[in-house]
């Protein structure tokens, strides 16, 4: 007994020393911050409730802050839609279907600044992919990346195409817990297709549902590296994101505490959201 | 009915699956195309060259951060797995004090946003002097939350019956661990060193932040600031660039992708 509580200690010990110095010394730490001005170089100064009043006042991050719901507008809904249908045909008998699944997932494991890379040609205005297939079939070229109003659904359809394969994942393993009786047992009953994924698939995917929304609003909320690579922020700032503004104010402006409250206060508007998505789906499950 | 749908179904899925290769194998194509060749559809080169890859590798150090990327990753995945086991066999099977507070904080660190302690840990990374070391890209990383409490769940289904014999035979916990447990514990392992490789191979925020000196920049970074300061210079180039890092990762893939898929989408990581 002694010799249990004396290994597990020791086992446990390394662990424990890096909770405290890499979990809760930061968290504590980004509280303090909050209150300090802080380049790094000189001694930090106390600010009070500066760098709170600067974020509530901040047009820059609130554009952040609005960009994001842009991408989140198109990326969740487009990110379900599309893992459904593909976790749909991969459901069926299927010759070769680890080679579909395996294709889908492709660009799951390819780093995100690669596709970003990637991408920035596909999209480019003169010589990009995408463009020149859009004149092979008679259509105008668009500046997807340059103009305003394209570059963040750009950016969204992207993301989604990247994540995919991850998403149907998901959904594929839920499907596969709807009993085989129940799916019987509306055939049986004449239902049709459509009538079957209505009323049986969809509502039974709930969990899968809460899951690919949650973690496709939280992924959405850290989109960093995309904006970083293909456009900077612009045009206009209308791909600037949160934590691109959160980059730029600790490397580029050595602001500290401002970018400590932005790390603060994305981390209460992820949670925030969160809740509330959580909440409006509770309440239509009810309906 | 039944005959029409199955050749809709193929076509469907022949489309989309080309949607998600193509742009790779374009990008594969593009890196062997002279500057004039590269804007066209065409997977083929014309007139096939090694020109980019020469000019990517002349100009930047591309060696130097593979071996970066190679040495950061796997000493992440090695201490996750070590580490990391001994953690979770303490938590599982050992009774100690601590023991639930360890469990519930990490619990509780799974539901902090990286952003809320991003700066905090770079002020810290600052003040030791750590800026420009790998301990700076390594040290952060040596344990990981989500493997740990993954871990700990498959030890805790082994049975006390071969811990007990095991004890009985004066083995110590570390014995028992590592020449018991872990060789039980292969699915559970490999899960967890696929995903803790691909998240660091992948990382690019961090070493954004903690390294400036170019010849300790991991793959990503260094990538990325190729790309963005204009030293690729042309599409083929920096897309060159892209395939030091992509090229490793698809071999693996291709060989181990059930075990992929299983690892990626078990831990919730998107790259």
């Amino acid at each position: 007994m002694r010799a249990e509580q004396k290994s597990g200690s020791l086992m446990s010990a390394p662990y424990g020393v890096f909770l405290l110095v890499f979990a809760v010394y930061p968290i504590a730490f980004a509280l303090v911050l909050v209150f300090l001005q802080w380049d790094l170089v000189t001694a930090p100064t106390f600010a009070g409730a500066d760098n709170v009043r600067l974020l509530l006042h901040d047009g820059r991050f609130w554009r952040a802050v609005a960009n994001t719901f842009v991408f989140l507008s198109i990326h969740v809904p487009l990110q379900i839609v599309s893992a459904l249908a593909l976790a749909l045909a991969l459901n069926r008998q299927l010759a070769g279907r680890s080679f579909w699944r395996a294709a889908f997932f492709l660009p799951v494991v390819i780093s995100g600044a690669v596709v970003a890379i990637l991408w920035s040609n596909l999209y480019a205005t003169d010589v990009g992919l995408i463009n020149r297939v859009l004149m092979k079939l008679g259509a105008a070229p668009v500046p997807w990346l340059t103009d305003p109003a394209t570059a963040m659904p750009a950016i969204a359809v992207m993301v989604t195409w990247k994540n995919v394969g991850f998403y149907v994942i998901i959904y594929l393993a839920g499907l596969q817990y709807i009993p085989r009786s129940c799916q019987e047992a509306i055939e049986v009953e004449g239902a049709t297709a459509w009538q079957r994924f209505r009323y049986l698939t969809l509502p039974s995917l709930l969990p899968q549902h809460i899951l690919v929304i949650t973690l496709s609003t939280i992924n959405g909320f850290q989109l960093f590296i995309e904006p970083y690579v293909m456009t900077g922020g612009g045009p206009l700032r209308r791909t600037y994101s949160v934590v691109l503004y959160l980059y730029n104010n600790a490397f580029s402006y050595q602001k500290m505490g401002y970018a400590a409250t932005i790390g603060v206060a994305l981390a209460l508007i992820i949670g925030a959201v969160v809740f509330v998505q959580r909440r409006l789906i509770g309440r239509a499950e009810a309906l | 009915m039944k005959s029409l749908r199955p050749v809709a179904l193929y076509a469907g899925l022949t489309l989309a699956a080309l949607t998600f290769v193509y742009p790779f194998l374009w990008m594969t194509s593009a890196t062997f195309k002279p500057p004039l060749e590269v804007g066209s559809l065409s997977l083929i080169p014309h007139h096939p060259t090694l020109d980019n890859y020469r000019t990517m590798w002349a100009r930047a150090p591309f060696g130097r951060a593979l071996l970066n990327s190679t040495l950061v990753a796997t000493t992440i995945t090695l201490a996750v797995l070590v580490f990391g086991s001994m953690t979770a066999y303490a938590m599982a099977r050992l009774r100690f004090r601590g023991s639930p507070i360890l469990n519930a904080a990490t619990m509780a660190i799974l539901l902090v946003p990286g952003q809320l302690t991003l700066i905090p840990l770079y002020t810290l990374i600052v003040q030791l002097g750590w800026v420009d070391t790998y301990a700076a890209l390594i040290v952060p990383y040596l344990f990981n939350a989500t493997a740990i409490l993954m871990l700990r769940q498959f030890f805790l289904q082994i049975p006390q019956s071969l811990i007990d014999s095991a004890r009985m035979d004066g083995m110590s916990e570390f014995r028992i661990l590592f020449t018991i447990f872990w060789p039980l514990s292969k699915p559970v392992l490999s899960i967890v060193a696929i995903f803790t490789f691909m998240g660091s191979w992948n990382e690019v925020l961090w070493p954004l932040l903690v390294v400036r000196e170019q010849h300790l920049m991991t793959l990503p970074q260094l990538l990325t600031v190729f790309a963005l300061g204009g030293g690729a210079g042309s599409i083929g180039v920096s897309l060159a660039s892209a395939m030091v890092l992509v090229v490793p990762v698809v071999v693996a893939y291709v060989f181990l992708q059930r075990n992929f898929i299983e690892s990626m989408a078990g831990s919730g990581i998107k790259g």
